[in-house]
């Protein structure tokens, strides 16, 4: 287990400051040393019965312990979880990069400023830049696509990134670097817990997906790059990244085994108000390394993304965001020529461009207690979409509930949403927070 | 005349000068220099606040603020520190009187800068009794100001919006302090006339040369609720600058909100 000396010197570091400060809450409210987190049961029930997965989406204990320390020379921070999770397979092994077993360190970093124009964030890290509400065109930082669908809190979405983060801020543009010395792929859906398209059908835990990752460290590495600024109250940036397609994005033929060929991206966005709300831009250039002429039918075409979007408040405190997103492979016919010719069904290939519309309504009430909010995201070209309703009730400081789900739909097995539809869910969860 | 006298006289001469200034003020000029007073003292400034809802909920949180070198335009920048649920996460306003401000709120367990579209100003602060434009300030153009009563130690100002459609309230009162023209009442009626809602400064201290509120009570007389504001370590003219106000510093919250 290569990540054994880690995961126990977290759990020994993490277990070390609980005994160190008292035993109560609200501890060193003054201090420069902050210990909380929380405690939470979640659990989730699929809406149909099938034979590719568990009937149960969910149904797990998590504690978060979240410690900083905050000195004038720097921050240090460590955020991890113990899990309890009765669906998974595995509970034993514990796989940092994945977030299978009973460990997952979400945090382990130093922030500091060794110069008054930069910043240094060195460790485990989240990692969040874009524009887009849930679209990430980008934003190539490791995402959780299993707890997201699964149903888990929002702030799972992010998985993290182990990587040297430097920010520069001189007079005329910000600039950030994320350097990652090794591949950090998302956690994608597999099949163990969410069924899939293969490419000839929807699977789950009778065929999980078996990837070959790249993972050499300071060999099979990423680089991601903003420079921003703002212009009177609009926001500019522009954005580079040199890597790999974040989940699987080929396929070995000889093997079987999925692959993440490697992509870099060129990006642009805006965002400003506009009349009484606030719109976003922003496009991406998805240069797919290994497949440049775009005939390779094992590996993603390039790709360019565009994304608008607007966000206002239409009531008090009822919020509404529209976006339309498009994703247009740039090599369609060459794709699709290279999969006749070696006799693969095109029926179900994609479709050239994928048209996107998502609405998001957010509803505050109860004295802003009770948060309901609801995404849709419809593609009319695809003909499917996915609803996530989620309310979230504070009971008091210390507790909180929630309810939600992730609904799919669509009529064909194969598209980008609907493949997912076998696995719609209803959840819930309650947390104590300490 | 001893030199005694001459001083009385001096200071009488002076006193009734500045009382027929004062009684000169028009309605107008008293709110202007309230406004400055109850949210522009120094040239910036910070404080804790911590705040008490009547069903045992808090929010706790550090506020920096600095004042733009010429105009009313400030920035704020507030680190919430409790409860659980906003804990580290920074909101940053650029407030531009008479226009919408420039908001964004960061969100520390996606390390997310979302910006968040111009609300509503008379809705709920963070879920309290307080709304947001008293937190922020509501713009002196917004209503027409008028003394209808001079007390000894307080001007009496009523305040009818210009566009009762876009307010809750048909007017409102204010009660202001003669020396530091700090607010220390406002009592806001419905359109039948009946008071609804009370917002009053219950300590005021000096800090830095500056009185300042230490203490605010909002009511809400028809939900029955109120909201306790406490301030503790107010400081004025700390050099913060503007640098801090950008998305650099929601991103790293800065030492003067996390000692």
């Amino acid at each position: 287990m290569r990540d054994g000396v880690w995961v126990r010197g977290c759990v020994g570091a993490w277990v070390l400051l609980a005994l160190v400060l008292p035993g109560s809450a609200g501890w060193f409210e003054d201090a420069d040393i902050g210990l909380h987190g929380f405690g939470e049961y979640r659990y989730g029930e699929r809406l149909e019965t099938q034979d590719l997965e568990d009937d149960r989406a969910l149904n797990e204990l998590r504690v978060q312990g979240d410690a900083a320390w905050y000195h004038d020379l720097f921050t240090a921070q460590l955020k991890a979880d113990l899990l309890f999770d009765e669906v998974a397979r595995e509970r034993e092994d514990v796989d940092l990069e994945t977030g299978a077993g009973w460990f997952d360190l979400r945090q382990a970093n130093l922030l500091a400023s060794p110069l008054s124009w930069m910043d240094l964030k060195v460790g485990r890290q989240v990692l969040t830049w874009g524009t887009g509400d849930l679209v990430f065109i980008n934003d190539l930082f490791p995402k959780d696509w299993q707890s997201f669908f699964l149903g888990r809190d929002d702030e799972y979405l992010k998985a993290p990134s182990d990587a040297f983060f430097v920010s520069l801020f001189p007079d005329v543009v910000n600039i950030d670097i994320a350097y990652t010395p090794r591949f950090d792929a998302d956690r994608h859906i597999t099949g163990e817990r969410l069924s899939y398209w293969n490419g000839q059908a929807v699977v789950g835990q009778n065929s999980v997906l078996v990837t070959e990752r790249p993972d050499g460290w300071f060999e099979d590495d990423e680089l991601a790059v903003r420079a921003y600024r703002s212009v009177g109250a609009f926001e500019l940036a522009l954005y580079g990244y040199h890597g790999y397609w974040k989940s699987p994005g080929g396929m070995d033929a000889a093997t079987g085994q999925w692959t993440f060929p490697r992509l870099a991206v060129y990006g642009a966005s805006a965002r400003g108000p506009l009349g009484n709300g606030i719109a976003h831009a922003e496009a991406g250039y998805y240069d797919s390394l290994d497949d440049r002429d775009g005939d390779d039918p094992f590996v993603n075409n390039s790709e360019a993304r565009l994304l608008v979007g607007y966000e206002r408040e239409i009531a008090a405190d009822l919020t509404l965001g529209v976006q339309y997103y498009l994703e247009r492979m740039l090599d369609y016919e060459d794709h699709m020529a290279a999969l006749e010719a070696m006799m693969a069904p095109t029926a179900t290939a994609r479709e050239e461009d994928r048209h996107t519309l998502t609405l998001r309504l957010t509803w505050l009430t109860f004295n802003q207690n009770l948060v309901v909010s609801c995404f849709v995201r419809y593609s009319p070209s695809d003909e499917d979409g996915y609803v996530k309703p989620v309310a979230t009730y504070k009971l008091s400081d210390r507790w909180q509930a929630t309810l939600g789900g992730n609904i799919f739909f669509g009529d064909e097995p194969h598209t980008f949403l609907s493949q997912f539809k076998d696995n719609n869910n209803l959840n819930g969860s309650v947390r104590f927070s300490f | 005349m001893s030199m005694r006298t001459l001083l009385l006289a001096g200071c009488l001469v002076a006193c009734l000068a500045v009382s027929s200034v004062a009684e000169e003020l028009s309605a107008d000029a008293i709110v202007a220099k309230a406004n400055l007073a109850s949210y522009y003292a120094g040239k910036d400034g910070t404080a804790k606040v911590r705040m008490e809802l009547s069903d045992g909920r808090t929010r706790e949180f550090a506020i920096l603020r600095r004042n733009a070198d010429a105009g009313l335009d400030q920035r704020f920048y507030v680190y919430f520190t409790a409860p659980a649920d906003v804990r580290k996460m920074a909101y940053l306003v650029h407030k531009k009187p008479g226009g919408n401000d420039d908001r964004w709120l960061f969100l520390p367990a996606l390390n997310l800068v979302k910006r968040i579209a111009p609300g509503d100003k008379r809705t709920s602060f963070v879920g309290s009794d307080f709304l947001y434009e008293d937190v922020s300030g509501r713009s002196l153009a917004e209503d027409t100001h008028e003394l209808v009563e001079t007390t000894d130690s307080q001007y009496v100002i009523k305040n009818t919006p210009k566009a009762p459609a876009t307010v809750e309230f048909a007017s409102y009162t204010v009660w202001i302090d003669k020396v530091s023209f700090l607010p220390r009442k406002a009592e806001y009626f419905d359109k039948r006339g009946t008071l609804y809602r009370r917002v009053a400064a219950t300590k005021v201290e000096t800090v830095d040369g500056h009185p300042t509120v230490m203490e605010s009570t909002v009511e809400d007389l028809i939900a029955g609720s109120k909201t306790v504001n406490r301030f503790t370590k107010v400081a004025y003219d700390i050099g913060l600058k503007d640098r801090l106000f950008t998305e650099r510093f929601l991103r790293r919250p800065p030492r003067e909100v996390t000692r």
